[in-house]
């Protein structure tokens, strides 16, 4: 096969003969070359006239895309897919997500810069490079500062360069060759002993972490959801001296929203002294009708015509536009929901107060729509 | 042994320095009288800022100085003669506190006797909050301080002259017990002038928020004369673009700094939502307040950050200078949205108007002690710089720093 020059390369023995011999390179015209060295040099930079590198302009992209990424889902999963209140707090409330705005950008700045060294900066996945595996780059990588100038470059002439390394003190010079189809071969990424070496490592990972943790230590499931130090029903209070777990009120106190009925067993009392105290409006009548729907529905029917789905499963819930309902005044009908009336049970523990008079104003609504007024259509 | 550096010739400090120094006293000086003779209260609030901000520079720079010492840093030696003059402030800022002490009894409401008997709060915090308490700490704090500072500089001019290795020696053993002073006094003058402003609130990172911005106002106001005197000539072989590099970065740093430490305290209180520590915010979050805090935000962290995040802008003269006058300015800004609150509140109550105390007053009485600071800061470095080596010529450290690379 026949070898191509790549490049003459020159080793040298300190750092200030390397600088003086980039130096003199770059002012001599070279753009095509590049110095190796064990380690970073200061001043360097400087000497091979090297412009800033443009990885901050990577960095910062992917930086900002990670702040403008993290605050959109913020945004989306807090108003719009889970709407949750916590703290009492807005439910976008932007202080509360700074940290992790600020952790977001650093890890994308981070990982997006990592990346694009690799992939644009080492163009990764080519992985192969005329100047692996030859003599030049195994001083460098010991105890040698090297410089190359590559062929390709337009001012190349072998002589002269070979003369200038010499000239600043150069220990060895080099002609570094390729073989003619280095340049069109293919390196493959996926090689198959790389993927096994993947496959194997994995298996060994997952094997010695399982074996590890369900064998060598074995760990207890997490169960303090279970194990909670509160009296559950049916327990006996340790705490308390006659052994009960739920307490009766202070006497002669009311509990917040349990002030008591007044007339219990009463009806044609409470017909009589009980008033809707709710206004008939949008609002009042929405809530009525949903409790309606879920509370008096299923045996009364949706319109309380008492034609439900479950008419001859259960006693059959009688209609609610006969003329003896229709006639009883509103404190009636609310009694009849509160403690029951026959075999309906009451319903004073489910609805609330306000709940309970706000079905009975729509109760009345679907009473007067089957008895309309000429004047209700204006 | 002597490593004096004898090819150091000393230049005088450019002329415009202290003529400016000169006219924006006087300037300020009389505009400041006639603030005070105009409407006392106000005026001494403008000079609390003052004060502050005089102080913070001072505290800024003498830390700066002690830190070179304790960590043995050589990069920041070419300029710490600069940070030494600067921290002189330290002992000169009080008489803008005068004012201050003057009308302590409208500005401090625990000042009050009557105010404080009608408070559980006050009345738990009255062995702190007691008016000669207040003036002992104040004037020892001070006092320790200027004394911590006149050992430092002056051991540091005899090097020049004798350049005795023994006296760095003294000044790191120094520093290291000028740091637990420095960090207890510091917060205490901050809780005390500014805090205690609204004596019911409290937060404990107080007087680190203090902290990062004296030292982000003291980095930037070495890096202007650093960057002014380099490029005359003033700094012997002259400084290099690390040493640009070190001071841009430091001050990229603490806008950083700040902007955490401002932010946790916000954070914080905004989330526990206790009655009794956001009252300090809300009227700092509504109306015209609430621009200026939104305006804070902007300039002492973004507007910094985003001019000095990339690598060239922290190595170019000019870029730093500019950075470094807006610091200046945005220090004020921050110690007006500090203290300025306050004034609003008690113009509400007098008023009768509740609407005042989300409306920030800015005017000419403001300006004018702004302008006396100024004056005084340039007078003062003018003063006391001159006939100074403006490098330490007799610091052990000093080739090293000149060579100084990142």
């Amino acid at each position: 096969m026949d070898k191509k020059l790549y490049s003459v390369a020159a080793t040298f023995g300190n750092a200030d003969d390397i600088i003086l011999a980039t130096g003199k390179i770059a002012s001599a015209g070279y753009t095509n070359y590049d110095v190796n060295t064990p380690y970073p040099i200061h001043g360097m930079d400087d000497a091979m006239r090297l412009k800033p590198s443009k990885i901050g302009y990577f960095t910062i992209t992917f930086g900002l895309t990670g702040t403008a990424l993290i605050l959109w889902l913020m945004y989306w999963v807090t108003t719009t897919d889970y709407p949750q209140v916590i703290g009492g707090k807005p439910f976008f409330a932007l202080p509360a997500f700074i940290p992790i705005t600020f952790e977001a950008t650093v890890l994308l700045a981070a990982v997006g810069s990592a990346l694009s060294l690799f992939i644009y900066f080492f163009k990764f996945p080519n992985n192969s490079h005329p100047l692996h595996d030859t003599e030049y780059m195994k001083s460098c990588s010991s105890d040698k500062y090297g410089i190359y100038v590559e062929a390709k470059d337009p001012l190349f002439d072998e002589v002269r360069i070979k003369a200038l390394m010499h000239e600043c003190g150069a220990e060895n010079v080099y002609d570094v060759n390729y073989e003619e189809d280095f340049l069109t071969a293919k390196f493959e990424i996926f090689d198959k002993k790389f993927i096994g070496a993947l496959i194997v490592l994995a298996i060994i990972v997952s094997a010695s972490t399982y074996l590890h943790l369900n064998k060598l230590l074995y760990m207890t499931p997490f169960n303090w959801m279970m194990d909670q130090p509160k009296v559950s029903a049916q327990q006996k209070s340790t705490f308390f001296a006659d052994g009960f777990g739920m307490r009766t009120p202070v006497e002669g106190t009311v509990a917040r929203g349990n002030m008591p009925y007044a007339y219990k067993g009463q009806p044609d009392e409470a017909g009589k002294y009980l008033t809707n105290p709710l206004q008939n409006n949008d609002k009042n009548l929405a809530l009525g009708k949903a409790k309606f729907l879920t509370f008096c529905s299923p045996c009364h029917g949706n319109t309380g015509m008492g034609d439900s789905r479950l008419n001859g499963q259960f006693p059959n819930g009688p209609t609610l536009h006969s003329d003896k309902v229709t006639n009883w005044p509103d404190g009636n009908l609310y009694h009849v929901i509160t403690e029951g009336q026959n075999v309906m049970p009451g319903y004073f523990r489910q609805v609330t107060k306000d709940e309970r008079w706000a079905i009975v104003l729509y109760l009345r609504t679907l009473q007067r729509a089957l008895n309309a007024k000429e004047g209700d259509l204006k | 042994m002597s490593s004096k550096m004898n090819n150091y010739v000393r230049k005088n400090l450019p002329a415009g320095l202290s003529k400016w120094g000169f006219i924006l006293l006087g300037v300020g000086l009389v505009m400041a009288v006639i603030a005070y003779n105009n409407n006392p209260l106000r005026a001494s609030f403008a000079s609390l800022i003052g004060f502050m901000f005089l102080l913070s520079i001072g505290l800024g720079s003498l830390f700066l100085v002690a830190l070179e010492y304790l960590a043995g840093a050589t990069w920041s030696v070419p300029f710490i003669r600069i940070a030494e003059i600067l921290s002189t402030l330290v002992i000169i800022a009080p008489i803008l506190a005068i004012p201050v002490l003057l009308n302590m009894h409208d500005m401090y409401e625990w000042t009050n006797k009557a105010v404080v008997d009608a408070s559980h709060a006050l009345t738990q915090k009255k062995a702190y909050l007691d008016i000669n308490f207040f003036y002992i700490r104040f004037v020892s704090i001070i006092s320790l301080l200027g004394l911590f500072y006149y050992i430092f500089t002056k051991n540091s001019l005899k090097q020049d002259i004798t350049g005795d290795q023994k006296l760095t020696t003294f000044n790191v053993k120094l520093s290291a017990l000028f740091m637990p002073v420095f960090a207890i006094g510091l917060s205490l003058l901050a809780i005390d002038f500014m805090m205690s402003l609204e004596p019911k609130w409290f937060s404990t990172i107080y007087g680190v928020y203090y902290f990062a911005g004296s030292f982000w106002v003291a980095i930037a106001l070495i890096t202007l004369f650093a960057v002014n005197f380099n490029e005359k000539g003033l700094l012997g072989t002259g400084i290099n673009k690390d040493h640009y590099y070190s001071l841009g970065a430091l001050m990229f740093a603490f806008t950083a700094f700040w902007t955490y430490i401002a932010f946790s305290q916000f954070m914080l209180i905004w989330y526990a939502n206790l009655p009794e520590e956001t009252f300090w915010f809300i009227p700092r979050m509504t109306g015209g307040w609430g621009v200026i805090s939104i305006g804070l935000i902007v300039t002492h962290f973004v507007v910094p950050f985003f001019m000095l995040i990339q690598r060239p802008s922290k190595t170019n003269p000019s870029r730093l200078k500019l950075v470094a006058t807006m610091v200046l300015a945005f220090h004020i800004y921050d110690l007006y949205w500090l203290i300025y609150p306050t004034y609003s509140r008690i113009q509400s109550v007098k008023q009768n108007d509740a609407s005042l105390i989300s409306s920030p007053f800015f005017g000419w009485i403001e300006i004018s002690y702004i302008i006396l600071a100024l004056g005084i800061l340039l007078t003062v470095f003018s003063f006391v710089g001159k006939g100074k080596n403006l490098i330490p010529i007799g610091d052990p450290k000093l080739k090293r720093a000149m060579d100084f690379h990142l």
